[in-house]
């Protein structure tokens, strides 16, 4: 494929220093880094960048660090910790970015497993961190740290301020002057610029090694398709160690020349993104839904006119603003009260969110609600979903303009291609692949499949239009009694959607029809029933009240019906549910520690369940022993209702 | 960890305190030094605050003599304590409830400008050099206390324990000799407890700031503080290191009453 090769082959900016040294030597007074320092906004010029990895590039190399070491990066978004990346693959090494709100004892795996010698970290925090499992860590030689504060009193001969560093390396490059030019000069293209580790969630975290050339060919291929500038500004505040950020922050950042911006603190990331006013911005939905969810708090507060103006105009922006901003054909009338909305509400709700300079927003990670999605498009927002995962540099497919589903995640990204595998999983191939697994042969080779096509673990199809859609994880995908698909996940979530269902979790593979537990929203749901007067003493008694059935009820006859629209999951709709008398939570094991629910586990603790609902009896008793916070055990019982939702017929395509 | 204590940097000698016919303070005798966190600890009504009135010039004893850095101190009113380089936080929390937290710290640093009412009004020449050196030692201030994200939010909107660390930033802001706390962590939970006791560690470790403070919580004072004084009734019944303060009987009679 002609422009694979074109985004991968070495080009003399082939390697992320060569870019640093590229935009310093042809831009230097442009800004590469902001950060705010005492309140105000510093910039650092790109050749103010340069200078300083020069100068902690020859420190590292005083202290010993080689082509081929990782280097731990821990912390918080900061512009010296991206410089240390940058420092790192001048000499040839590797950054090994790890969370920085990770305990000791889980950094312990990766620092072990990366045999880490050095390490730069943010604060006195992360210092502790490493010092509780340094005995652990025989290789740890070098500890460097950014900020100085409360560090008076370390003395160990290990533990070095990173302004010392630097000092070292302006001595080192004054005696060896040619020594870091060389040092750029011998990386290649294919030399591993960066390991990040996924989290695993299925065992041991692995270390993905990923390439200078694979980065940048994500990096360029994304710059393309958004037309993006050297004018840009980004906000960084993802954690480094995620590949979205590294994607974003680093390797984009690199390529196309725009500036990072770093807030003050995590809490002040929204005062910050309103000062900054980012051009590119990327954020999971749950961020998007809490800005919107604080809008419309405000808004139930505001006068009456005030009111009247927003619901007005937000009832345009639903009608025609998703197509004004796709250049779509919309009527003049329409375009019309569209720019006087613009004039009064979307422009200052815009400045309100800090997006009015959006040109191109994120969003991935999670499945993003329809009207959440519309709601940022009609205002003119161009909020876009992208699909990838760290082994693809987060880069496979991207929405492009004026072409955006939201169930869909866009075409192959430039450079990319796509083939689903017989049993619906989707392989890709393209340079952003990695080179391997940190010293795990084994799982290199169950990853990478014959042809060079990685398997993503994702189940999916391309719909008409070429456009990627992802179900569900290609392990939970099975088949209904009748052959047909069956994708818990999708399913569950269309119906977490609606507000009023926490959550979901439903049951097919190898049955006649779908069954589903809900759980609802105790927050959403209690509010609903207070506004009708209706009392309850709790979840479980709020969960047990008909009225609530016949809510619920109603959500998942849409969602029904929105699946019959679809042939391929029209099979799925759900017949029966019931409401479980308890919330499922983590400290039950129930969900692991980020929420997602462990199906097989639920399946076991709640089989009688299952049964009722499949043997279609009208209601089941069960008791549950729960843990509560303080460790203590007590006994939830309740009589459960289990409800029948009517169905639809499937809805053949009009061809 | 080492920390260097100097020398007597305030002596109180005899301090007798009178409202009418009422004894607050009989006879108190104690000093403090420099770079020390000193504790004065005592039940409900033992004249602690007032002692600290006493220091920064609010009250007025009758009797008893008062070296600061060695030199008697004369009738002294607080603005002169404040100019004298003795800053203070108040029991009851006494801030702008209006003002953002910035400017609620800036108006620590008033006692150092020096350039003229007009001069700010027209925020000309040496008033704007000034105020933005000021803001830059606010600044500081707020980096230090980990205050960021509620720079701009008034103060009357905030939960307790940050109206406290924002009260500790306006008198850190006066970059204080002494600074004086009365109850720093009263009504706090465990947590915020425990940051401001972090705090109020780096403040001394850090500027090297002596600090007289007034606490309830036994705990705290004990881990805290280098030396304690108790009082009883107006009068000095203990002093010395935590673990003789906390050995000492009539101490232990006082806290837990006669007849233990």
């Amino acid at each position: 494929m002609p422009t694979q090769a074109n985004h991968a082959a070495p080009d003399g900016l082939h390697t992320f220093p060569r870019l640093l040294l590229h935009h310093a030597r042809t831009r230097p007074n442009a800004p590469a880094m902001r950060e705010k320092d005492l309140g105000i906004w510093q910039t650092w010029t790109w050749s103010a960048v340069a200078d300083r990895v020069r100068a902690l590039a020859c420190g590292l190399a005083e202290l010993g660090f080689r082509r081929g070491d990782n280097l731990a990066i821990v912390g918080d978004n900061r512009p010296h910790l991206y410089m240390m990346m940058s420092a790192a693959q001048c000499l040839g090494g590797v950054p090994v970015p790890l969370y920085q709100d990770a305990v000791a004892d889980e950094m312990l795996f990766v620092l072990q497993d990366a045999g880490i010698r050095f390490a730069v970290v943010e604060d006195q925090e992360q210092v502790d961190k490493l010092l509780e499992i340094r005995d652990r860590l025989p290789g740890l030689a070098h500890v460097i740290y950014d900020d100085p504060r409360g560090m008076r009193h370390y003395t160990q001969p290990f533990l070095h301020d990173i302004r010392e560093l630097m000092e070292m390396g302006r001595i080192h490059d004054r005696n060896h002057p040619d020594f870091l030019e060389a040092e750029i000069e011998r990386g290649r293209h294919d030399d591993v610029s960066v390991t990040l580790y996924t989290s695993g969630t299925t065992g041991k975290p692995k270390g993905v090694c990923q390439t200078h050339a694979g980065f940048i060919a994500a990096a360029r291929g994304g710059i393309e398709v958004d037309r993006m500038g050297a004018d840009g500004d980004i906000l960084s505040y993802l954690p480094m160690a995620w590949v979205g950020d590294h994607l974003f922050s680093f390797a984009q950042a690199m390529v196309a020349g725009f500036t990072i911006n770093c807030p003050e603190s995590g809490d002040t990331v929204m005062t910050d993104l309103r000062e900054i006013g980012p051009t590119y911005y990327f954020a999971p939905p749950r961020v998007f839904e809490s800005l919107l969810t604080s809008v419309m708090i405000r808004m139930e507060d505001a006068g009456r006119l005030k009111q009247t103006l927003f619901h007005h105009f937000m009832a345009v922006a639903r009608r025609c603003g998703a197509d004004i901003l796709d250049g779509k054909p919309v009527s003049a009338a329409d375009r019309l009260q569209y720019a006087l909305g613009r004039l009064l509400i979307y422009g200052p709700l815009k400045n309100v969110l800090g997006m009015s300079r959006i040109r191109v927003a994120y969003t991935a990670g999670a499945a993003i609600g329809p009207d959440l999605f519309r709601f940022y498009r009609s205002i003119g927002i161009n909020l876009k979903q992208f699909y990838g995962q760290t082994e693809t540099c987060a880069y496979v497919c991207l929405q492009p303009d004026g072409e955006i589903k939201f169930d869909s995640v866009g075409r192959p990204a430039p450079g990319v291609d796509i083939r689903i595998a017989d049993n619906g999983e989707v392989l890709v191939k393209g340079p952003m692949l990695l080179k391997e697994y940190y010293r795990r042969p084994d799982a290199t080779t169950e990853a990478i499949g014959p042809g060079g096509w990685f398997m993503t673990g994702d189940a999916g199809f391309l719909d008409e239009d070429g456009h990627l859609r992802i179900i569900d994880r290609a392990k939970d995908v099975g088949q209904l009694a009748n052959g047909a698909m069956f994708a818990p996940n999708y399913i569950e979530n269309k119906l977490k959607f609606f507000q009023h269902i926490k959550e979901a979790v439903c049951f097919g593979a190898g049955r006649d029809h779908v069954c589903a537990f809900i759980n609802i929203d105790l927050g959403a749901v209690g509010n609903w029933a207070e506004r009708r007067g209706i009392a309850y003493a709790g979840y479980t008694d709020l969960a047990g009240k008909p009225e609530v059935h016949e809510l619920i009820r109603q959500c998942v006859e849409e969602v029904n019906a929105s699946l019959a629209g679809d042939a391929m999951v029209a099979d799925s709709q759900v017949h029966r549910f019931l409401i479980l008398h308890k919330e499922l939570d983590p400290d039950d094991d129930e969900l692991t520690r980020t929420r997602k629910v462990r199906r097989n586990f639920v399946a076991d603790k709640y089989r009688v369940l299952i049964d009722a609902l499949y043997a279609g009896r009208a209601s089941q008793f069960i008791e549950t022993e729960v843990k509560f916070e303080d460790g203590r055990r007590g006994k939830v019982a309740a009589d459960l209702k289990i409800v029948d939702a009517n169905t639809f017929p499937v809805a053949r395509k009009a061809a | 960890m080492t920390k260097h204590i100097g020398d007597v940097i305030l002596d109180l000698q005899n301090i007798s305190l009178r409202f009418g016919g009422v004894k607050a303070l009989t006879d108190i005798s104690f000093d403090v030094r420099e770079h020390e966190i000193r504790a004065i600890i005592g039940p409900n009504g033992a004249g602690k605050s007032s002692m600290l009135n006493v220091i920064n010039g609010v009250y007025h004893p009758q009797q008893g003599r008062i070296l600061w850095r060695g030199a008697e101190r004369r009738k002294m009113e607080p603005h002169m304590a404040a100019r004298q380089s003795i800053a203070r936080t108040f029991q009851n929390i006494a801030l702008f409830k209006g003002m953002s937290v910035l400017d609620n710290i800036m108006t620590g640093r008033i006692t150092k400008m020096k350039s003229t009412f007009l001069e700010h009004a027209l925020w000309f020449g040496r008033a704007r050099r000034e105020e933005l050196e000021h803001r830059r030692k606010v600044e500081e201030v707020i980096d230090f206390l980990e205050i960021q994200h509620i720079r701009k939010t008034p103060v009357g909107r905030l939960p307790y324990g940050l109206q406290k660390r924002v009260e500790l930033g306006r008198a850190l802001a006066a970059e204080p000799a002494m600074l004086l706390l009365d109850e720093p962590m009263a009504g706090m939970n465990v947590e915020e407890k425990q940051d401001m006791c972090r705090f109020i560690l780096d403040v001394n470790d850090q500027f090297g700031t002596t600090i007289v403070l007034i606490e309830h919580d036994m705990g705290v004072v004990m881990d805290i503080s280098d030396r304690v004084v108790v009082l009883d009734y107006g009068r000095k019944i203990g002093d010395g290191l935590p673990d003789e303060v906390k050995n000492n009987e009539e101490v232990i009679r006082a806290y837990l009453g006669a007849g233990h």
